[in-house]
């Protein structure tokens, strides 16, 4: 029974993952950015809902409807400015300059919000609420409310992408920038509205993972961005169920190798993204992100 | 210098497409030097050349794909050189590129939908090209990369269409495609021609491009060699222009020597 746990747990845990990793994953698909910034930019997202909450005492949940949209109108910016500029240099620009993006924000929020770790509507029942099935089985609300929210914004993505006349065009532009052109789209602001979207999924991200554990300046890129990668990488680049696959088996990984030894836990995650890297590098969905 | 002298060609008025001086560069290579041309409604304008004459950096400068060293590209009277490729798509210079160049996964109809998404008001519509091309109307919802290429070729002219263009620029349309197809995608130029549009054209096959134009103008290293109507010229001045044989007279209009 307590495996039969540890796999729920991991495909909850699964949930939030794909959240990290869907914007990343969006990023590279449409615009070949590795966004390396991704994980530092879910953080801000996590402490500027702190700062709506304890500031502007707006409602824990309701903090989301402020900050994802402000994390949306923060990437499209990012990406009409620093990102379009770097990318202008080639695709290798693009790392550099998010690394150093990265490491920008990390030491401003050290300097801004110390290295403390916080955590997001600590005491509410939906943070450490459970609900049992058997006697060994707890599903926590939190988990279920995460996984919820990400095939939520999964299936949203998949309609936007499929179904709408900017989807179409950021399926256009990811295929062919300079036939886009040509059809009068400019791909400057389509590579806008897709990092628009990636990182109003971030926030998503960092908000949940502030709420599931704590936030610090250093979560950025240690656990969001890396899990985010090692999800795409798992599931596929540039597939958005992918990521979903993704982050369930690296969630069962961990869960599994928690099971075993609680101090297995990440590295067992990181072995099935080895073993995945060796036996089937393509990931397992190998599709680009599309109806 | 190349001037464009007045031929008494059967557009009158002002020119729609006016390119002046125009020089780009690849690099170090010159790849047009000082072109000159004037494109008037309705004509269909074919620039003919062999490989590497520099037509399509031509017809690419046109469209805003790349940009010039010197010289100025008009359309309808106003100054387009700066302008992005976009905008001048969404003017109405509107380029079927060389290799067809759909989006491979998208479905045919979505293609068309990314062409009409800034079109211009005009006679073309989704609905219209699936009437002109009856087979596309069955095949819609197939994946662009799945066709032929003949029919890669006829959705990429549809999503041109679309765009309602007043100039259609035409890269290479033969290219990698088997004769007859050739023909059969040719043959539908009147068609489009009777909506109202303006056609330049870039081929490599000069008597598919003789057999289709109203004037033509043959570039050899990025030169003028070339320029009239095709009942004007002869297949031995034609065939000099295109090949640079030297000893043969070229006709007035004609370029420097190179």
């Amino acid at each position: 029974m307590a495996w039969v746990n540890a796999i729920i747990q991991g495909v909850l845990t699964g949930g939030l993952y794909a959240l990290f990793a869907c914007g990343l994953s969006l990023m590279f698909g449409v615009m070949k950015v590795v966004n390396l910034a991704h994980g530092d930019l879910a953080v801000i997202g996590g402490y500027v809902a702190i700062f709506v909450i304890t500031v502007m005492h707006v409602p824990v949940l309701w903090s989301v409807v402020i900050v994802v949209p402000v994390m949306a109108v923060v990437g499209y910016g990012l990406q009409r400015t620093v990102i379009q500029t770097a990318l202008n240099r080639g695709v290798l620009t693009t790392l550099i300059v998010t690394l150093g993006l990265s490491l920008v924000i990390e030491n401003g929020l050290l300097q801004f919000f110390t290295a403390n770790s916080r955590g997001i509507g600590a005491g509410m029942t939906l943070v450490t609420g459970s609900f049992s099935l058997g006697s060994q089985i707890e599903l926590p609300y939190l988990l279920l409310v995460i996984s919820a929210v990400a095939v939520a914004v999964l299936l949203g993505l998949q309609w936007f992408l499929s179904r709408s006349s900017y989807g179409r065009l950021i399926r256009a532009v990811a295929d062919d920038q300079e036939a886009a052109q040509l059809s009068g789209a400019d791909y400057r602001h389509v590579f806008g509205i897709a990092a628009a979207l990636a990182l109003g999924t971030a926030a998503l991200g960092g908000i949940a993972y502030g709420m599931y554990s704590n936030l610090d300046p250093t979560a950025g890129t240690d656990t969001i961005l890396l899990f985010a990668f090692v999800a795409v990488v798992i599931g596929g680049l540039g597939s958005l169920w992918g990521t979903l696959l993704g982050g369930v088996v690296l969630g069962i990984a961990q869960q599994i190798g928690a099971q075993i030894n609680i101090s297995d836990e990440l590295l067992a995650g990181y072995l099935v993204f080895l073993l995945v890297l060796v036996l089937r590098p393509q990931g397992l969905v190998n599709r680009r992100a599309q109806s | 210098m190349t001037a464009v002298a007045d031929d008494g060609r059967t557009g009158t008025g002002t020119p729609l497409l006016e390119v002046a001086d125009l020089t780009v560069h690849h690099g170090q290579l010159r790849a047009l030097d000082s072109i000159s041309l004037r494109v008037y409604p309705g004509e269909v304008y074919a620039i003919i050349g062999a490989n590497g004459a520099g037509k399509s950096t031509l017809l690419r400068t046109i469209a805003g794909l790349h940009q010039p060293t010197t010289g100025s590209v008009r359309f309808d009277g106003a100054e387009v050189t700066a302008l992005r490729p976009e905008r001048r798509a969404r003017q109405g210079i509107v380029m079927v590129p060389e290799g067809r160049r759909l989006f491979g996964s998208l479905s045919v109809e979505e293609n068309l939908r990314v062409g009409a998404t800034y079109a211009r008001p005009g006679p073309w519509t989704i609905e219209r090209v699936y009437e002109t091309f009856d087979w596309m109307l069955a095949r819609r919802s197939q994946r662009a990369a799945q066709l032929s290429g003949g029919e890669q070729q006829t959705v990429a002219i549809g999503r041109a269409l679309v765009a309602n263009p007043r100039v259609l620029l035409l890269d290479e349309l033969s290219l990698g495609l088997a004769p007859v197809i050739v023909q059969r995608i040719y043959g539908m130029l009147p068609q489009i021609l009777a909506t109202g549009l303006t056609v330049l054209l870039v081929e490599q096959d000069v008597s598919q491009a003789l057999r289709v134009a109203s004037h033509i103008h043959c570039l050899l290293e990025g030169q003028t060699t070339l320029e009239g109507k095709p009942a004007g010229v002869t297949a031995d001045q034609v065939e000099a222009a295109y090949f640079g044989l030297a000893g043969v007279a070229r006709p007035a209009g004609g370029g420097s020597e190179s």
